[in-house]
Protein backbone atom coordinates (compact mmCIF):
# COMPACT_ATOMS: atom_id res chain seq x y z
CA UNK A 1 0.00 0.00 0.00
CA UNK A 2 1.33 3.62 -0.87
CA UNK A 3 1.24 6.48 1.59
CA UNK A 4 -1.70 8.36 0.91
CA UNK A 5 -0.42 11.68 1.42
CA UNK A 6 -0.20 13.83 -1.95
CA UNK A 7 3.07 13.18 -3.83
CA UNK A 8 4.51 10.43 -1.68
CA UNK A 9 5.30 7.48 -3.05
CA UNK A 10 6.59 5.78 -0.19
CA UNK A 11 5.22 2.29 1.25
CA UNK A 12 2.70 3.17 3.92
CA UNK A 13 3.50 1.54 7.05
CA UNK A 14 1.22 3.56 9.41
CA UNK A 15 -2.55 2.68 9.29
CA UNK A 16 -5.14 4.23 11.46
CA UNK A 17 -8.41 4.21 12.09
CA UNK A 18 -10.37 6.81 13.99
CA UNK A 19 -13.89 7.63 14.36
CA UNK A 20 -15.18 10.95 13.98
CA UNK A 21 -18.79 12.33 14.39
CA UNK A 22 -19.47 8.94 13.94
CA UNK A 23 -17.32 7.71 10.90
CA UNK A 24 -14.60 5.64 10.49
CA UNK A 25 -11.81 7.47 8.71
CA UNK A 26 -8.84 5.33 7.84
CA UNK A 27 -5.78 6.58 6.36
CA UNK A 28 -1.88 4.94 5.35
CA UNK A 29 0.90 6.74 5.55
CA UNK A 30 4.81 6.04 5.07
CA UNK A 31 6.87 6.56 8.18
CA UNK A 32 8.04 9.96 6.85
CA UNK A 33 4.57 11.75 6.61
CA UNK A 34 3.75 9.96 9.45
CA UNK A 35 6.74 11.10 11.36
CA UNK A 36 5.86 14.88 9.49
CA UNK A 37 2.62 14.65 10.80
CA UNK A 38 3.19 13.73 14.10
CA UNK A 39 0.86 10.85 13.50
CA UNK A 40 2.67 8.52 16.24
CA UNK A 41 2.38 10.87 19.28
CA UNK A 42 -1.07 9.94 20.57
CA UNK A 43 -1.76 13.81 22.42
CA UNK A 44 -0.28 15.93 19.59
CA UNK A 45 -2.27 14.76 16.63
CA UNK A 46 -5.60 14.01 15.89
CA UNK A 47 -6.74 12.13 12.29
CA UNK A 48 -9.22 14.67 12.32
CA UNK A 49 -6.79 17.17 11.88
CA UNK A 50 -5.63 15.85 9.61
CA UNK A 51 -8.85 14.39 7.96
CA UNK A 52 -10.24 18.16 8.12
CA UNK A 53 -6.74 19.37 6.83
CA UNK A 54 -7.41 17.37 3.82
CA UNK A 55 -11.03 18.52 3.98
CA UNK A 56 -10.12 21.98 4.43
CA UNK A 57 -7.93 22.55 1.12
CA UNK A 58 -10.98 21.78 -1.26
CA UNK A 59 -12.76 24.06 0.70
CA UNK A 60 -9.94 26.52 0.56
CA UNK A 61 -9.73 25.79 -3.19
CA UNK A 62 -12.45 27.82 -3.87
CA UNK A 63 -11.09 31.56 -3.20
CA UNK A 64 -8.35 32.94 -2.52
CA UNK A 65 -5.61 31.31 -4.45
CA UNK A 66 -3.93 34.45 -5.15
CA UNK A 67 -3.59 35.73 -1.37
CA UNK A 68 -0.30 36.21 0.28
CA UNK A 69 -0.14 37.26 3.93
CA UNK A 70 1.70 40.75 3.78
CA UNK A 71 2.91 40.26 7.58
CA UNK A 72 4.94 36.70 7.29
CA UNK A 73 4.52 35.66 3.10
CA UNK A 74 2.52 33.00 3.62
CA UNK A 75 0.80 32.22 0.75
CA UNK A 76 -2.50 29.87 0.04
CA UNK A 77 -0.29 27.09 -1.05
CA UNK A 78 1.75 26.84 1.88
CA UNK A 79 -1.84 26.55 3.96
CA UNK A 80 -2.87 23.72 1.53
CA UNK A 81 0.31 22.32 2.23
CA UNK A 82 0.58 21.97 6.27
CA UNK A 83 -3.06 22.77 6.78
CA UNK A 84 -1.21 25.75 9.43
CA UNK A 85 -0.84 29.36 9.12
CA UNK A 86 1.62 31.49 9.30
CA UNK A 87 1.18 34.17 11.42
CA UNK A 88 -1.62 35.73 13.37
CA UNK A 89 -2.66 38.63 10.76
CA UNK A 90 -2.97 35.68 8.37
CA UNK A 91 -6.18 35.21 9.98
CA UNK A 92 -7.27 38.43 8.53
CA UNK A 93 -5.31 37.86 5.72
CA UNK A 94 -7.60 34.57 4.41
CA UNK A 95 -10.82 35.66 6.43
CA UNK A 96 -13.11 35.35 3.53
CA UNK A 97 -11.53 31.35 2.24
CA UNK A 98 -11.47 30.34 6.19
CA UNK A 99 -14.50 31.41 7.13
CA UNK A 100 -16.66 28.23 5.61
CA UNK A 101 -13.58 26.09 6.80
CA UNK A 102 -14.22 27.28 10.96
CA UNK A 103 -18.42 26.86 9.90
CA UNK A 104 -17.53 23.06 8.98
CA UNK A 105 -14.57 22.82 11.83
CA UNK A 106 -16.44 24.35 14.41
CA UNK A 107 -19.27 24.93 16.67
CA UNK A 108 -19.80 28.57 15.55
CA UNK A 109 -17.47 31.18 14.26
CA UNK A 110 -17.81 33.62 16.84
CA UNK A 111 -15.36 33.18 19.82
CA UNK A 112 -17.11 32.57 23.09
CA UNK A 113 -15.32 31.89 26.51
CA UNK A 114 -11.78 33.58 27.80
CA UNK A 115 -10.13 36.49 26.56
CA UNK A 116 -7.03 38.48 27.61
CA UNK A 117 -7.83 40.50 30.97
CA UNK A 118 -7.16 43.89 28.39
CA UNK A 119 -9.29 43.08 25.48
CA UNK A 120 -12.60 41.77 27.82
CA UNK A 121 -13.66 45.23 27.87
CA UNK A 122 -13.77 45.56 24.27
CA UNK A 123 -15.26 41.51 24.07
CA UNK A 124 -17.95 43.03 26.17
CA UNK A 125 -18.93 45.69 24.39
CA UNK A 126 -19.58 44.12 21.20
CA UNK A 127 -21.09 41.42 22.83
CA UNK A 128 -23.87 43.89 24.34
CA UNK A 129 -23.84 46.29 21.05
CA UNK A 130 -25.03 42.58 19.42
CA UNK A 131 -27.67 41.57 22.00
CA UNK A 132 -29.31 45.52 21.83
CA UNK A 133 -28.84 45.35 18.03
CA UNK A 134 -30.93 41.86 17.94
CA UNK A 135 -33.28 43.62 20.60
CA UNK A 136 -33.85 46.82 18.67
CA UNK A 137 -34.80 44.65 14.87
CA UNK A 138 -37.51 42.37 17.07
CA UNK A 139 -38.99 45.77 18.24
CA UNK A 140 -38.65 47.03 14.90
CA UNK A 141 -40.32 44.44 13.59
CA UNK A 142 -43.24 44.13 16.20
CA UNK A 143 -43.83 47.52 15.47
CA UNK A 144 -43.14 48.13 19.15
CA UNK A 145 -41.90 51.77 18.33
CA UNK A 146 -41.71 52.88 22.19
CA UNK A 147 -39.19 49.95 22.49
CA UNK A 148 -37.34 50.42 19.82
CA UNK A 149 -36.83 54.54 20.48
CA UNK A 150 -35.31 53.38 24.06
CA UNK A 151 -33.03 50.87 22.08
CA UNK A 152 -31.83 53.25 19.53
CA UNK A 153 -31.03 54.98 22.60
CA UNK A 154 -28.95 52.86 24.90
CA UNK A 155 -27.19 51.70 21.40
CA UNK A 156 -26.07 55.30 20.67
CA UNK A 157 -25.39 55.84 24.76
CA UNK A 158 -23.05 52.14 24.47
CA UNK A 159 -21.06 53.83 21.17
CA UNK A 160 -20.21 56.63 23.39
CA UNK A 161 -18.80 54.53 25.89
CA UNK A 162 -16.84 52.46 23.65
CA UNK A 163 -13.49 51.18 24.97
CA UNK A 164 -10.69 52.49 23.23
CA UNK A 165 -9.42 50.05 20.45
CA UNK A 166 -6.35 48.45 21.95
CA UNK A 167 -3.85 46.64 19.55
CA UNK A 168 -4.92 43.36 18.68
CA UNK A 169 -3.75 41.09 16.78
CA UNK B 1 20.41 18.77 36.81
CA UNK B 2 19.31 16.28 34.85
CA UNK B 3 15.98 16.06 33.34
CA UNK B 4 15.48 12.69 34.60
CA UNK B 5 16.82 13.28 38.05
CA UNK B 6 14.15 15.97 38.21
CA UNK B 7 10.99 13.53 37.00
CA UNK B 8 9.11 12.31 39.95
CA UNK B 9 9.87 8.26 39.57
CA UNK B 10 7.41 5.63 38.08
CA UNK B 11 6.60 3.87 41.49
CA UNK B 12 5.74 7.30 43.00
CA UNK B 13 3.98 8.39 39.83
CA UNK B 14 1.61 5.31 39.71
CA UNK B 15 1.05 5.57 43.58
CA UNK B 16 -0.87 8.76 43.04
CA UNK B 17 -4.67 8.17 43.61
CA UNK B 18 -7.56 10.29 42.08
CA UNK B 19 -11.46 10.44 42.50
CA UNK B 20 -12.89 7.25 40.20
CA UNK B 21 -9.76 6.06 39.60
CA UNK B 22 -10.51 2.81 38.77
CA UNK B 23 -11.85 4.02 35.48
CA UNK B 24 -10.18 7.68 34.74
CA UNK B 25 -6.68 7.18 34.71
CA UNK B 26 -5.61 11.00 34.25
CA UNK B 27 -7.18 14.32 33.31
CA UNK B 28 -5.96 16.77 31.35
CA UNK B 29 -6.27 20.10 29.79
CA UNK B 30 -3.82 22.32 27.39
CA UNK B 31 -4.72 25.72 25.91
CA UNK B 32 -2.76 26.77 22.84
CA UNK B 33 -1.62 30.66 23.01
CA UNK B 34 0.76 32.70 20.80
CA UNK B 35 2.33 36.08 21.34
CA UNK B 36 0.68 39.12 19.46
CA UNK B 37 2.30 40.17 15.80
CA UNK B 38 4.99 37.35 15.76
CA UNK B 39 5.11 34.52 13.39
CA UNK B 40 4.16 30.98 14.13
CA UNK B 41 6.89 28.63 14.76
CA UNK B 42 6.81 26.40 11.92
CA UNK B 43 6.80 29.98 9.49
CA UNK B 44 9.58 32.01 11.96
CA UNK B 45 13.21 31.46 11.02
CA UNK B 46 15.37 29.84 14.06
CA UNK B 47 16.75 33.01 15.05
CA UNK B 48 13.13 34.30 15.22
CA UNK B 49 12.74 31.19 16.88
CA UNK B 50 15.73 31.26 19.44
CA UNK B 51 14.61 35.31 20.24
CA UNK B 52 11.34 34.17 21.46
CA UNK B 53 12.27 31.66 23.38
CA UNK B 54 14.49 34.04 25.03
CA UNK B 55 11.53 36.28 25.73
CA UNK B 56 8.99 33.59 26.65
CA UNK B 57 10.93 31.32 29.02
CA UNK B 58 11.70 34.14 32.00
CA UNK B 59 8.29 34.94 32.12
CA UNK B 60 6.98 31.70 32.37
CA UNK B 61 9.86 30.12 34.52
CA UNK B 62 9.00 32.84 37.16
CA UNK B 63 5.82 32.26 37.02
CA UNK B 64 4.44 31.54 41.07
CA UNK B 65 3.30 27.73 39.92
CA UNK B 66 6.54 27.01 38.74
CA UNK B 67 8.18 27.58 41.77
CA UNK B 68 10.66 24.70 41.90
CA UNK B 69 10.07 23.56 38.46
CA UNK B 70 12.55 22.64 36.07
CA UNK B 71 13.26 24.10 32.60
CA UNK B 72 15.31 23.33 29.78
CA UNK B 73 16.40 23.82 26.16
CA UNK B 74 14.91 21.14 23.60
CA UNK B 75 18.73 21.06 22.25
CA UNK B 76 20.29 19.99 26.03
CA UNK B 77 18.00 16.68 26.54
CA UNK B 78 19.01 13.48 24.66
CA UNK B 79 17.01 11.20 22.56
CA UNK B 80 16.39 9.05 24.99
CA UNK B 81 15.12 11.61 27.83
CA UNK B 82 12.48 13.61 25.11
CA UNK B 83 11.36 9.97 24.64
CA UNK B 84 10.67 9.31 27.90
CA UNK B 85 9.08 12.43 28.17
CA UNK B 86 6.45 11.65 25.55
CA UNK B 87 5.76 8.51 27.55
CA UNK B 88 5.03 10.51 30.65
CA UNK B 89 3.01 12.74 28.27
CA UNK B 90 4.65 15.42 28.92
CA UNK B 91 5.59 16.76 25.37
CA UNK B 92 4.27 15.55 22.16
CA UNK B 93 6.28 13.71 19.42
CA UNK B 94 6.50 16.51 17.24
CA UNK B 95 8.11 18.77 20.18
CA UNK B 96 10.40 15.89 20.90
CA UNK B 97 11.75 15.87 17.24
CA UNK B 98 12.69 20.07 17.87
CA UNK B 99 16.05 21.28 18.98
CA UNK B 100 17.37 24.88 19.18
CA UNK B 101 14.95 27.69 19.70
CA UNK B 102 12.14 25.22 21.60
CA UNK B 103 12.13 24.15 25.02
CA UNK B 104 10.39 22.97 27.97
CA UNK B 105 9.18 24.18 31.71
CA UNK B 106 7.68 21.69 34.33
CA UNK B 107 6.56 22.23 37.86
CA UNK B 108 7.54 19.89 40.32
CA UNK B 109 5.14 17.00 40.51
CA UNK B 110 5.15 17.41 36.83
CA UNK B 111 1.02 18.49 37.01
CA UNK B 112 2.03 21.80 34.50
CA UNK B 113 3.95 21.52 31.85
CA UNK B 114 4.76 24.35 28.96
CA UNK B 115 6.12 23.57 25.46
CA UNK B 116 7.60 26.78 24.13
CA UNK B 117 7.91 26.79 20.17
CA UNK B 118 5.90 23.53 19.64
CA UNK B 119 3.02 24.34 16.86
CA UNK B 120 1.93 27.29 18.93
CA UNK B 121 4.25 29.23 20.99
CA UNK B 122 2.95 28.22 24.28
CA UNK B 123 1.06 24.79 24.53
CA UNK B 124 0.44 24.46 28.00
CA UNK B 125 -0.86 21.74 29.83
CA UNK B 126 -2.15 20.43 33.63
CA UNK B 127 -2.49 16.79 34.03
CA UNK B 128 -3.74 15.33 37.28
CA UNK B 129 -4.27 11.50 38.26
CA UNK B 130 -8.00 10.19 38.14
CA UNK B 131 -11.28 12.33 37.32
CA UNK B 132 -10.63 15.97 37.88
CA UNK B 133 -11.52 17.56 34.69
CA UNK B 134 -12.70 20.41 36.40
CA UNK B 135 -9.68 20.62 38.69
CA UNK B 136 -6.83 20.89 35.73
CA UNK B 137 -9.02 23.39 33.87
CA UNK B 138 -8.86 25.55 37.11
CA UNK B 139 -5.35 25.21 37.17
CA UNK B 140 -4.14 25.96 33.91
CA UNK B 141 -6.78 28.66 33.49
CA UNK B 142 -5.10 30.38 36.85
CA UNK B 143 -1.85 29.54 35.47
CA UNK B 144 -2.38 30.94 31.68
CA UNK B 145 -4.01 34.57 33.52
CA UNK B 146 -0.57 34.68 35.10
CA UNK B 147 0.92 35.07 32.09
CA UNK B 148 -0.93 37.19 30.29
CA UNK B 149 -0.17 40.26 32.44
CA UNK B 150 3.65 39.02 31.21
CA UNK B 151 2.85 38.42 27.38
CA UNK B 152 0.60 40.10 24.75
CA UNK B 153 -1.20 37.20 23.61
CA UNK B 154 -2.26 37.23 19.53
CA UNK B 155 -6.19 37.51 20.17
CA UNK B 156 -9.07 38.11 17.99
CA UNK B 157 -12.44 40.00 19.56
CA UNK B 158 -13.94 37.35 16.87
CA UNK B 159 -11.93 34.52 16.83
CA UNK B 160 -10.71 34.39 19.77
CA UNK B 161 -7.01 33.03 20.74
CA UNK B 162 -5.19 32.83 17.24
CA UNK B 163 -3.90 29.36 16.91
CA UNK B 164 -1.20 27.90 13.99
CA UNK B 165 -3.84 25.55 12.88
CA UNK B 166 -7.55 26.15 12.79
CA UNK B 167 -8.62 23.45 14.46
CA UNK B 168 -7.68 24.91 17.87
CA UNK B 169 -8.73 28.80 16.89
CA UNK B 170 -10.83 30.10 19.61
CA UNK B 171 -10.15 29.04 22.86
CA UNK B 172 -7.23 26.65 22.53
CA UNK B 173 -8.18 24.33 24.52
CA UNK B 174 -7.92 20.70 24.54
CA UNK B 175 -9.97 18.82 27.15
CA UNK B 176 -9.15 14.97 27.77
CA UNK B 177 -9.28 12.19 30.23
CA UNK B 178 -7.93 8.74 29.77
CA UNK B 179 -9.74 5.95 30.45
CA UNK B 180 -9.60 2.34 31.67
CA UNK B 181 -12.07 0.20 29.55
CA UNK B 182 -11.57 -3.69 29.84
CA UNK B 183 -15.24 -4.42 30.97
CA UNK B 184 -16.50 -2.55 27.53
CA UNK B 185 -13.43 -3.73 26.01
CA UNK B 186 -14.55 -7.36 27.36
CA UNK B 187 -18.17 -7.42 26.16
CA UNK B 188 -17.99 -6.35 23.04
CA UNK B 189 -19.74 -2.92 24.37
CA UNK B 190 -17.27 -0.56 23.57
CA UNK B 191 -17.54 0.81 19.53
CA UNK B 192 -21.08 0.98 20.64
CA UNK B 193 -19.81 3.16 23.33
CA UNK B 194 -17.30 5.30 21.24
CA UNK B 195 -20.05 6.06 18.46
CA UNK B 196 -22.36 7.30 20.86
CA UNK B 197 -19.10 9.44 22.65
CA UNK B 198 -18.17 10.51 19.51
CA UNK B 199 -21.96 11.30 18.20
CA UNK B 200 -21.81 14.08 20.64
CA UNK B 201 -18.86 16.00 18.80
CA UNK B 202 -15.92 14.45 20.96
CA UNK B 203 -12.73 12.59 19.22
CA UNK B 204 -12.19 8.95 20.66
CA UNK B 205 -9.14 6.66 20.26
CA UNK B 206 -6.80 4.40 21.71
CA UNK B 207 -3.82 6.01 23.79
CA UNK B 208 -1.40 3.64 22.65
CA UNK B 209 -1.34 1.65 19.92
CA UNK B 210 -2.91 1.91 16.05
CA UNK B 211 -6.01 1.87 14.40
CA UNK B 212 -9.23 0.87 16.10
CA UNK B 213 -6.71 -1.73 18.53
CA UNK B 214 -6.66 0.06 21.56
CA UNK B 215 -3.55 -1.56 23.61
CA UNK B 216 -4.03 -1.63 27.49
CA UNK B 217 -7.53 -0.59 26.49
CA UNK B 218 -6.88 2.71 27.26
CA UNK B 219 -8.98 5.45 25.10
CA UNK B 220 -8.93 8.40 25.21
CA UNK B 221 -11.90 11.10 24.98
CA UNK B 222 -11.40 14.89 24.34
CA UNK B 223 -13.39 17.57 22.68
CA UNK B 224 -12.90 18.37 19.08
CA UNK B 225 -14.25 21.78 18.50
CA UNK B 226 -12.61 24.62 20.30
CA UNK B 227 -14.62 27.60 18.47
CA UNK B 228 -18.11 29.35 19.43
CA UNK B 229 -18.27 27.71 22.78
CA UNK B 230 -16.74 28.73 26.38
CA UNK B 231 -14.21 26.63 28.10
CA UNK B 232 -16.99 25.71 30.81
CA UNK B 233 -19.16 24.73 28.32
CA UNK B 234 -16.96 22.17 26.55
CA UNK B 235 -15.63 21.27 29.75
CA UNK B 236 -19.21 20.44 31.57
CA UNK B 237 -19.95 18.72 28.07
CA UNK B 238 -16.72 16.40 28.61
CA UNK B 239 -17.70 15.96 32.07
CA UNK B 240 -21.02 14.61 31.60
CA UNK B 241 -20.02 11.81 29.35
CA UNK B 242 -17.20 10.97 31.08
CA UNK B 243 -19.35 10.43 34.20
CA UNK B 244 -21.66 8.09 31.57
CA UNK B 245 -18.82 6.07 30.36
CA UNK B 246 -17.61 5.11 34.06
CA UNK B 247 -21.27 3.93 34.68
CA UNK B 248 -20.90 1.82 31.52
CA UNK B 249 -17.90 0.50 32.26
CA UNK B 250 -18.82 -0.41 35.94
CA UNK B 251 -21.87 -2.04 34.94
CA UNK B 252 -19.89 -4.08 31.96
CA UNK B 253 -17.50 -5.34 34.96
CA UNK B 254 -20.55 -6.43 37.09
CA UNK B 255 -22.08 -8.06 33.88
CA UNK B 256 -18.67 -10.14 33.31
CA UNK B 257 -18.34 -10.95 37.48
CA UNK B 258 -22.13 -12.09 37.48
CA UNK B 259 -23.04 -13.11 34.35
CA UNK B 260 -19.37 -14.98 32.86
CA UNK B 261 -16.84 -15.14 36.13
CA UNK B 262 -15.21 -18.11 34.05
CA UNK B 263 -14.78 -16.28 30.89
CA UNK B 264 -13.71 -13.49 33.02
CA UNK B 265 -11.22 -15.66 35.53
CA UNK B 266 -9.70 -17.16 32.34
CA UNK B 267 -9.02 -13.40 30.93
CA UNK B 268 -7.26 -12.07 33.99
CA UNK B 269 -5.53 -15.68 35.06
CA UNK B 270 -4.28 -15.96 31.91
CA UNK B 271 -2.86 -12.84 32.10
CA UNK B 272 -1.56 -13.28 35.14
CA UNK B 273 0.55 -16.39 34.00
CA UNK B 274 1.89 -14.55 31.42
CA UNK B 275 3.48 -12.12 33.07
CA UNK B 276 4.32 -14.13 36.08
CA UNK B 277 6.28 -16.68 33.90
CA UNK B 278 7.37 -15.29 30.69
CA UNK B 279 11.03 -14.68 29.28
CA UNK B 280 10.01 -13.01 26.36
CA UNK B 281 7.65 -9.99 26.33
CA UNK B 282 6.53 -7.30 24.08
CA UNK B 283 5.58 -4.05 25.89
CA UNK B 284 2.54 -4.36 23.87
CA UNK B 285 1.33 -7.90 25.34
CA UNK B 286 2.70 -6.44 28.61
CA UNK B 287 0.39 -3.35 28.69
CA UNK B 288 -2.16 -5.90 27.28
CA UNK B 289 -1.77 -8.17 30.01
CA UNK B 290 -1.44 -5.46 32.75
CA UNK B 291 -4.40 -3.92 31.82
CA UNK B 292 -6.48 -7.05 32.72
CA UNK B 293 -4.37 -7.54 35.73
CA UNK B 294 -5.41 -4.42 36.62
CA UNK B 295 -9.14 -5.00 36.27
CA UNK B 296 -8.75 -8.02 38.52
CA UNK B 297 -7.15 -5.80 41.40
CA UNK B 298 -9.70 -3.76 40.77
CA UNK B 299 -12.81 -6.60 40.94
CA UNK B 300 -10.85 -7.84 44.39
CA UNK B 301 -9.82 -10.99 42.41
CA UNK B 302 -5.70 -10.75 43.55
CA UNK B 303 -4.76 -10.25 47.40
CA UNK B 304 -2.29 -7.91 48.52
CA UNK B 305 -1.32 -6.60 45.33
CA UNK B 306 -1.82 -2.71 44.63
CA UNK B 307 -2.45 -1.01 41.14
CA UNK B 308 0.87 0.65 41.61
CA UNK B 309 2.84 -1.73 41.11
CA UNK B 310 1.13 -2.07 38.24
CA UNK B 311 0.53 0.94 37.09
CA UNK B 312 4.50 1.21 38.17
CA UNK B 313 5.32 -1.80 36.11
CA UNK B 314 3.02 -0.30 33.14
CA UNK B 315 5.52 2.84 32.47
CA UNK B 316 8.81 0.66 33.22
CA UNK B 317 7.40 -1.52 30.45
CA UNK B 318 7.83 0.82 27.93
CA UNK B 319 10.96 1.70 25.71
CA UNK B 320 12.45 4.70 26.55
CA UNK B 321 11.64 4.02 30.47
CA UNK B 322 12.47 0.43 30.59
CA UNK B 323 16.10 1.53 28.78
CA UNK B 324 16.60 4.44 31.57
CA UNK B 325 15.92 1.80 34.36
CA UNK B 326 18.07 -0.29 32.34
CA UNK B 327 20.82 2.33 32.30
CA UNK B 328 21.71 1.80 29.20
CA UNK B 329 20.51 1.37 25.35
CA UNK B 330 18.84 -1.90 24.31
CA UNK B 331 17.72 -3.57 21.06
CA UNK B 332 13.89 -4.61 20.85
CA UNK B 333 15.27 -7.83 21.19
CA UNK B 334 17.31 -7.13 24.87
CA UNK B 335 14.31 -5.28 25.78
CA UNK B 336 11.63 -7.89 25.47
CA UNK B 337 14.08 -9.96 27.95
CA UNK B 338 14.49 -7.10 30.42
CA UNK B 339 10.94 -6.47 30.51
CA UNK B 340 10.23 -9.83 31.55
CA UNK B 341 12.85 -10.05 34.00
CA UNK B 342 11.11 -7.10 35.59
CA UNK B 343 8.01 -8.54 35.42
CA UNK B 344 8.74 -11.81 36.71
CA UNK B 345 10.61 -10.37 39.53
CA UNK B 346 7.48 -8.20 40.79
CA UNK B 347 4.57 -10.89 40.15
CA UNK B 348 5.92 -14.33 40.69
CA UNK B 349 5.63 -13.96 44.29
CA UNK B 350 1.78 -13.29 43.63
CA UNK B 351 -0.60 -15.58 44.75
CA UNK B 352 -3.11 -16.23 41.91
CA UNK B 353 -6.19 -15.56 41.63
CA UNK B 354 -9.29 -15.77 44.67
CA UNK B 355 -12.12 -16.61 43.53
CA UNK B 356 -15.05 -15.29 45.36
CA UNK B 357 -17.15 -17.77 46.63
CA UNK B 358 -20.99 -17.91 44.94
Amino acid sequence: MICCQPDCENEATVHLTEIVEGQMKKIDLCEECAQEKGVTDPEGFALADLLLGLGTSSEFEQGGSELECPTCGFSHADFKKSGRLGCSECYATFAEPLEGVLKQMHKGTQHVGKAPKALRAQLDFSKQRDKLTEQLTKAIETEDYERAAQLRDRLKDLEGAKPKETKEA
Amino acid sequence: MGVMDFLTSAGELAAQEGPEDHVVLSSRVRLARNLSGVTFPGRAKKASRVEICELILPVVSAASAMRGGYSTAMSDLKALDKQLLVERHLISREHAAKSSGSALVLNKGETLSVMVNEEDHLRMQALLPGMQIKQVWQKIDRFDTSLEKKLEYAFDTNLGYLTACPTNLGTGIRVSAMLHLPGLVLTDQVNQIVQAVTKLGHAVRGLYGEGTEALGHIFQVSNQMTLGESEADIIERIHKVVLQVIEHEVNARQTLMQGRPSELYNHIGRAYAVLAHAHIVSSKESMNQLSLMRLGVKLGLFEKLDTAVLGELFLLSQPAHLQQFMGKKLTGEERDIHRSDLLRGHLSKVKGLKIPRS
